[in-house]
């Protein structure tokens, strides 16, 4: 417990007394009792340890989150601003270490990226919405330039913050201290209610977007909330994947259940593939110590892989049964 | 009563004006279609007219209010121009589509009685209600129109405005397309129709608009084929596409 606290220091190190109490309450009281007592009910023993107990509902949380933002940027062919935002995201965690290092005040990692991730966002689809530049050269854009801001701001301490980097860069069940758990069930929730109100909306826009401006609807808005979603998403969703493979669980859940007849079922089916994918995926890191990032992205591909040949070869055989019919 | 007001209506893309002093009224009833050659602007004018675009000078107001400004967004369908050809790997069924019409009048809540009688005679009427668990992108050109014209009339519109609604359609949906836009009509849906085909659009609309950036001829489909307006707009040296009906 010391040694994962050691880990992530800065958030504990707040002193948030009454949001700490809660965060307490509801991740060691209720979570962890929870899961502590299925544990001993199955027999199951990784249950039982406080930091597992965490990276699951982590893991869960993330599976939702993703999976429900990444189905409206999947189907506008905008997948890959989840993996801008996850770059200028990194950026802002450098930042904030960077502050720390420097003028000596606290700034919470995670909170100076989520700012700056929002920020990006908003930047992003302006570019898209008035530059006139391609879409896919605004988001390379705003993808290198964060890199390069967090990569110059980590040399500029002397190497000092590329330690705490790490864990970031490629994510890891360790990091997520109790502070960070509370942080991301309350991002889940801000973005579970922001799509349940805004479904139709984005929903909309998403399939027809001139449709939806001449039904009277502000797109624009409604873009900029779907960017700004995505940056908290990619933010909650970085300690457990790492900056590098966030993006993943935006897509890969999405691009699995498109065979899935109906929006909101093959929504509904993402967020399933993510659940899949990230509680497969934390089991085999801890059981054979490996990236967890990586697992949960490995088993979600593998997933898609076996969704898609199936569909395929379903499809041929229903027109093969047609044909034959005729 | 007029739908559509536009006023000496000009507007460019950066240097280059792509309409120049339109003025048009359309009235409530009306079936007019907006013919030219192609690059002659009759999708900016349409986009302009329906308040999707601000003109650089000049107005347009839609059932009385700015365009710009309009927000009785259920009031006006609108087709677009690639509905029948896009790609559309969504998984978005018929029923989801059209339930779409009813967004404007309620983008949260529960749905009542009147949006779900709305949707489904909207499904019936356009004659696709056995579709409507199919996936749109996995439908026809000529099916997936139908889904649009569903998901206005679900809306209530009284506007109903399309873009090339027939590209990439066959000769037979596309017959019985505009045979259902005529029925439509003469139940007093109001309806703006851009069609490169010169030939149908005149046998079908009750007022053809000319336009090569310049409105050249706004009236009656009989006057239309005896002026050179067409010739004129055409530039005289470009190739019609004309049928005989």
């Amino acid at each position: 417990m010391t040694m994962l606290a050691s880990s992530a220091p800065r958030l504990t190190a707040i002193p948030l007394s009454t949001t700490d109490r809660i965060a307490s309450a509801v991740i060691d009281g209720l979570w962890g009792t929870l899961v502590g007592a299925l544990g001993e009910l199955t027999g199951i023993g990784v249950l039982g340890l406080p930091f597992m107990q965490r990276a699951y509902l982590a893991a869960i949380c993330v599976a939702v989150i993703g999976p429900l933002v990444g189905s409206f940027l999947v189907h506008r062919e905008m997948a890959m601003i989840g993996d801008t935002l996850a770059h200028s995201a990194f950026a802002g965690v450098a930042a904030g270490l960077f502050v720390n290092t420097v003028f000596a005040v606290t700034v919470p990692p995670l909170l100076a990226a989520l700012v700056v991730a929002a920020v990006a966002a908003v930047a992003v689809q302006t570019l898209i919405d008035y530059a006139g530049t391609y879409r896919d050269a605004s988001l390379a854009i705003v993808l290198t330039g964060s890199f390069a801001v967090g990569s110059v701001l980590i040399t500029a301490t002397d190497g000092g913050i590329a330690v705490g980097i790490n864990a970031y860069l490629f994510g890891s069940l360790a990091t997520v201290s109790r502070a960070n758990a509370a942080l991301l069930v309350a991002l889940t929730l801000v973005v579970v209610t922001a799509v349940a109100v805004a479904y139709r909306p984005l929903l909309y826009t998403t399939f027809d977007e001139v449709g939806a401006r001449a039904a009277g609807l502000p797109v624009a808005r409604y873009n900029r909330l779907l960017a700004v979603l995505t940056a908290v998403v990619v933010v909650g969703a970085m300690q457990i994947m790492g900056v590098i493979l966030v993006a993943g669980m935006l897509v890969v859940p999405v691009a699995a259940t498109t065979p899935v007849t109906g929006f909101k079922r093959s929504l509904l089916a993402a967020v399933a593939v993510g659940q899949l994918a990230t509680i497969g995926g934390v089991t085999l890191a801890y059981q054979y110590d490996v990236a967890a990032g990586g697992t949960i992205i490995l088993v979600a591909i593998t997933t898609y892989l076996a969704v898609t040949i199936g569909s395929r070869l379903r499809h041929r055989r229903v027109a093969g049964d047609t044909s034959a019919e005729n | 009563m007029a739908v559509l007001t536009a006023e000496n209506v000009t507007f460019a893309y950066a240097e280059t004006p792509v309409v120049d002093g339109v003025s048009l009224t359309v009235e409530a009833g009306a079936f007019l279609g907006l013919v030219g050659p192609n690059g002659s602007g009759k999708s900016t004018l349409l986009e302009l007219l329906i308040g999707l675009r601000r003109p650089d000078s000049g107005t347009v107001e839609l059932f009385g209010e700015s365009a710009t400004s309009f927000d009785d967004g259920e009031r006006i369908g609108y087709v677009p121009q690639d509905v029948a050809t896009a790609n559309g790997e969504m998984p978005v069924t018929v029923a989801e589509a059209v339930r779409m019409g009813r967004y404007p009048h309620r983008w949260y809540g529960r749905f009542d009685d009147a949006d779900r009688a709305a949707i489904t005679d909207a499904l019936d009427r356009v004659g696709i209600a056995d579709l409507a668990d199919r996936r749109v992108g996995r439908l026809s050109g000529g099916q997936r129109q139908r889904v649009f014209i569903a998901r206005a009339l679900a809306a209530g519109a009284d506007l109903l405005a399309l873009d090339e609604p027939t590209v990439g359609v066959d000769a037979d949906s596309r017959e019985a397309f505009y045979d259902l836009l005529h029925e439509l009509n003469d139940e007093g849906l109001t309806i703006i129709l851009i069609e490169h085909d010169i030939g149908v659009v005149t046998t079908h609309a009750s007022e053809i608009a000319c336009l090569n950036r310049e409105l050249f001829f706004h009236g009656d489909p009989e006057t239309f084929v005896e002026t050179d307006a067409l010739a004129d707009a055409y530039g005289g040296s470009q190739h019609v596409i004309a049928h005989d009906h």
